[in-house]
Formats: structure tokens, C-alpha cells, sequence
């Protein structure tokens, strides 16, 4: 077993969308959000039943950046940026048998339907976690 | 009690009874012994355990139309005495490990119903939630839902799921290579009432393999974290004793001229264990192992192995031909060319593939390990 961050990306430097899936979700009819949130509600239970759930969450796209600035000053921040390219508007956590069977996980959840109910064919990226080494390899 | 549980399944589940009512009768029957034992010990624990669960799993099964048969079979229930454990054991181990379940569910499961762990502490170990924990366990046991054993099934998924267990190895509350261990011991229990002549070589060789490398344990990774290689590490941290058990386990598993992967493997732990240095390991014999390793299993990763013995013995640049004839695409191939080119002196191409190794690393220990590596002949080339 090994797990895998799948991270959803707002907007990003990625590769290109599939035409006609890409008008950002303020765009979307009420009923077509409502329905995307819960394909992705019912993903994660699914996952939950195939003991392959770790953790997810969906994150606001509102980022600052924080930096420490030296002892005894409050930390800097900077930003929001409204043209940041890759922010981060969720992630799920999977524990799964195999990469192949991540892409499979990546590949479903990027089939959650999106304007009109069609699928979003949204890109995500699928990062392995480093784990322990095996007992057996020296 | 926690001993007492799996022994107890295994009895319900060798007269017959479905694993997961099995299961909910011995919790019950464990709830009735917090109740009863304060005041009244029983003289056989596990007797009294087998006795009540026995009658919660009848009640379980209780329907009108089955009333009668259920008062025969109370009647029937045998004395109470002592029970033999050792088919027991076996014919949990290869329930658990059936071939039907993925490896993530026989893992689980054996540790569950034969380890006696928790759901919660198994999913601790393996840094999921308890609720993951508890649906993997429970399609486990609906996966094996009436497929019947009433012999022992295939010992090579039993030890193929040890192997597993040992191999991941988390250290923090429950160190999973202790527990494989453990369960490894059971197994050599368990099989060895059987005639000499039957019981698998493989299963010693599997308990040598795991006592060999876990030696080792607390020589493997420095205060940091960091990985440390075998030919680094400090060898007084070795556990001698285990050292000395794997190798006397390991001698009698061989003695029985069927050769298999795990005691190959052993074999090449015990040559690694038994140099005073680095220095003086006997690679030769090492490679005749790999060799025959080899030609147990067509492995890419005993291949790798294999190249790094052939560049101790007939030099780095014998080793990077072996390593030509694998594919680059392996984990760790990165790192064993690294290594070989380091040691062909070829710095440029050794800092190439430590940091392309340390870029494709799955642990992190090794990722920092490897990254030093680079950094370090990175730094010795601008010094010189």
C-alpha cells in the first residue's frame, strides 16, 4: 500500500484543458455546483468503503505568503496574487495497492461533472508520498 | 487476552463457524470474562473463553426453526480442556491470507484476527483513519465469506503476506516487523507438529530472513532520520543474539536441500551479519547466493542486488555491465549506478545519478541519504 496526494488545481501551468471544460465554477449553474460537490462527496465515501480514504478538503482559493522575518518581528506576508498560476482548491489523501490504481482513483474523481453535467475532465496531480523504507533492503 | 483471542477464533472457526460471527462471539465471550474473572478465575482460561464464545456463536445463530438443533449442539459442546493450538494457528494464517484478498486486506486481517491487534492500533501503524481500518477489515472478511477451509491452504500466501507485514516495519506504537516476527514464530509452531519431511523449508527460512535484517534495526538510520548503508553502519549496534538465532534457523531450514527465495535471501543476510567490517564481507559467496537466487526467481530487483555484488567482487565496471542488461526504470537503479560510477571514479556521473536516484527516492531516509551523496562529491571536486 502507498499513498498518494491527488491535488486539485485552480488555476495552473499545467497541461491544457479539454475544450469546453474550462469556464471557472462561478460560471456554473447552481444545481451543476451542487452536483459536483456531491459526486465528489459520494468519491470519498466510496473511498471511505474501499479502505482507501486517508483525508481531503477543499481549500479556499484566497493564499498569503508568510515569511519569518528575524527575532522578535511579526512574520511578513505578501500577496494575495489574483494571477498566481497554480493554486491549490483541493487535495485528497488515498492509501491504494498501486500507482495504477491511484491514476484509476485520479481518473474517476476527474470525472466529476461540471457545466451542463458533462464531465470536467479536470486535470489532477497525482504525488506519491515518501514512506519507510522496506526492512529488507539493506 | 490478547493471546487468547485468536486461539479461541481458530477453534470456532476450525469446528466450522463463519469468521465474522466467530469474531462477534469471542468479543462477546471476552466481555463476559471482564465481567466473571475478577470474582471467579477460571482454571483454563482459554477453555472457559472457548466455551462461552462457543454458545454466544450458537445464540448468534438462534432462529425459531434451528431452536432444537441449537439445544443438541450446547448439550454436545465438549468438556472443557486443554485444546490444541497449532492447526489452529496454520489454518487462521492461511484464512487470512487467502489468494482472494489484496494484499492491504490479508495484511490487515492477519493482523486483526491472528496478531490480535486492534483496529485502532492497526490503523495507527499504517497512518489511516480507523474508519479506512475498519471497512478494509470488514470487506476482507466478506471477501472470505464462505470459502471454506478445513485444511491448511497455501502456506506460500501465508508467507508472502509475512514478508509484507515485515517489510513495512513502522516503529512507533507497534513495530510491524516485530509483529511479522511474531506471527512468523507462531507459524514454525504451528508447522512444525507436522512430519519433518512436509512442513516448508521456506517458512524457517522466512523467520531466519526477518530475525537477520532486524538485527540490524537500530544500526539502519541516524539521529536525523537519515538512511545509513550497510557498510557504514556501526555493527556494536547489532543484535548478536538475534544474529546467532537467525543463522542456527537458517542452518537447519538449509539442511533440507530444498532451496526457495527466503532462505537465498537469508542466506545473503547472514554472510552480510557475519563480517567483523565492511570490508571483510564475503562477497564471493554472496554472489554464488544471488546467483542462485536468480535462477529461484527472475526478480529485476535481485538482478539489482546482483549487480552490486558483481562490481564488489570483479570491480565497478564489470557491475555497471551487469546493471546495463536492467531496466533503468527500476527504483534504486539510480542509485546502484551512482554508487558504481563513484567507485569507477567517474565523480561527473556519479553526482548525476545520486541526484537523479535521490529524485525518484520512496522514503524519505533514503531521498536525504542520496542527496548528501551527491552534495558530498559535488563539494570534493571544488575543493580539488
Amino acid at each position: 500500500m502507498a499513498k498518494y496526494l491527488l491535488l486539485k488545481h485552480y488555476r495552473r501551468s499545467g497541461p491544457e484543458h479539454v475544450p469546453g471544460t474550462d469556464a471557472p465554477m462561478d460560471q456554473w449553474a447552481p444545481e451543476e455546483i451542487t452536483e459536483h460537490i456531491d459526486y465528489m462527496r459520494r468519491f470519498a465515501d466510496k473511498l471511505t468503503e474501499s479502505g482507501e480514504f486517508v483525508s481531503g478538503d477543499a481549500l479556499s482559493p484566497e493564499g498569503t505568503f508568510v515569511r519569518y522575518d528575524g527575532e522578535g518581528r511579526p512574520p511578513v506576508t505578501d500577496g494575495p496574487f489574483a494571477e498566481t498560476k497554480d493554486l491549490i482548491a483541493g487535495w485528497m489523501i488515498i492509501d491504494v495497492e498501486s500507482q495504477e490504481r491511484a491514476y484509476e482513483a485520479a481518473a474517476e474523481l476527474s470525472a466529476a461533472p461540471g457545466q451542463g453535467g458533462r464531465p470536467l475532465h479536470e486535470w489532477l496531480e497525482v504525488r506519491p508520498f515518501l514512506a519507510d523504507p522496506p526492512a529488507t533492503a539493506g | 487476552m490478547r493471546t487468547l483471542s485468536p486461539q479461541v477464533l481458530g477453534v470456532l472457526v476450525r469446528r466450522g463457524a463463519d469468521f465474522a460471527t466467530a469474531e462477534d462471539a469471542v468479543q462477546e465471550a471476552l466481555i463476559e470474562a471482564a465481567r466473571h474473572w475478577p470474582d471467579d478465575p477460571p482454571d483454563d482460561p482459554k477453555a472457559w473463553l472457548v466455551r462461552v464464545a462457543g454458545r454466544k456463536l450458537i445464540d448468534a445463530q438462534r432462529s425459531e426453526a434451528a431452536r432444537r438443533r441449537r439445544e443438541e449442539r450446547v448439550h454436545d459442546e465438549p468438556a472443557p480442556g486443554p485444546t490444541e493450538q497449532a492447526d489452529d494457528t496454520l489454518l487462521l494464517l492461511s484464512r487470512c491470507c487467502h489468494p482472494a484478498l489484496s494484499p492491504a486486506s490479508a495484511i490487515a486481517l492477519t493482523l486483526r484476527a491472528v496478531g490480535g491487534l486492534t483496529t485502532a492500533q492497526i490503523a495507527r501503524a499504517f497512518l489511516v483513519p480507523e474508519a479506512t481500518m475498519a471497512q478494509r477489515i470488514s470487506r476482507a472478511k466478506r471477501t472470505i465469506t464462505g470459502e471454506r477451509f478445513d485444511t491448511p491452504g497455501d502456506v506460500r500466501a501465508v508467507l508472502h503476506v509475512l514478508y509484507l507485514i515485515f517489510n513495512e516495519g513502522f516503529t512507533g506504537e507497534i513495530s510491524l516487523a516485530a509483529e511479522a516476527i511474531r506471527l512468523t514464530r507462531q507459524l514454525v509452531a504451528a508447522t512444525s507438529t507436522d512430519a519433518v519431511s512436509t512442513a516448508d523449508p521456506e517458512i524457517a527460512g522466512l523467520l531466519a530472513l526477518m530475525l537477520l535484517h532486524h538485527a540490524r534495526q537500530d544500526a539502519r538510520y541516524a539521529a536525523s532520520g537519515e538512511l545509513i548503508p550497510l557498510d557504514e553502519q556501526d555493527r556494536s549496534l547489532w543484535d548478536t543474539s538475534m544474529i546467532a538465532e537467525g543463522v542456527d534457523v537458517l542452518q537447519v531450514a538449509l539442511a533440507r536441500e530444498r532451496l526457495g527465495e527466503y532462505q537465498a535471501q537469508a542466506a545473503i543476510a547472514a554472510l552480510h551479519d557475519d563480517a567483523p567490517t565492511a570490508d571483510e564481507t564475503d562477497w564471493p559467496q554472496i554472489l554464488e547466493w544471488y546467483d542462485e537466487l536468480t535462477r529461484l526467481t527472475d526478480s529485476p530487483v535481485v538482478a539489482l542486488n546482483r549487480a552490486v555484488a558483481v562490481g564488489q567482487v570483479d570491480g565497478p565496471r564489470a557491475g555497471l555491465a551487469a546493471l546495463g542488461d536492467i531496466d533503468p526504470g527500476l527504483d534504486r537503479w539510480d542509485a546502484v549506478a551512482a554508487h558504481l560510477h563513484e567507485r569507477a571514479s567517474d565523480d561527473a556521473e556519479a553526482i548525476r545519478h545520486y541526484t537523479t536516484a535521490a529524485d525518484r527516492a520512496t522514503s524519505a531516509p533514503e531521498r536525504t541519504h542520496l542527496i548528501k551523496q551527491a552534495a558530498r562529491l559535488r563539494a570534493a571536486r571544488e575543493d580539488g
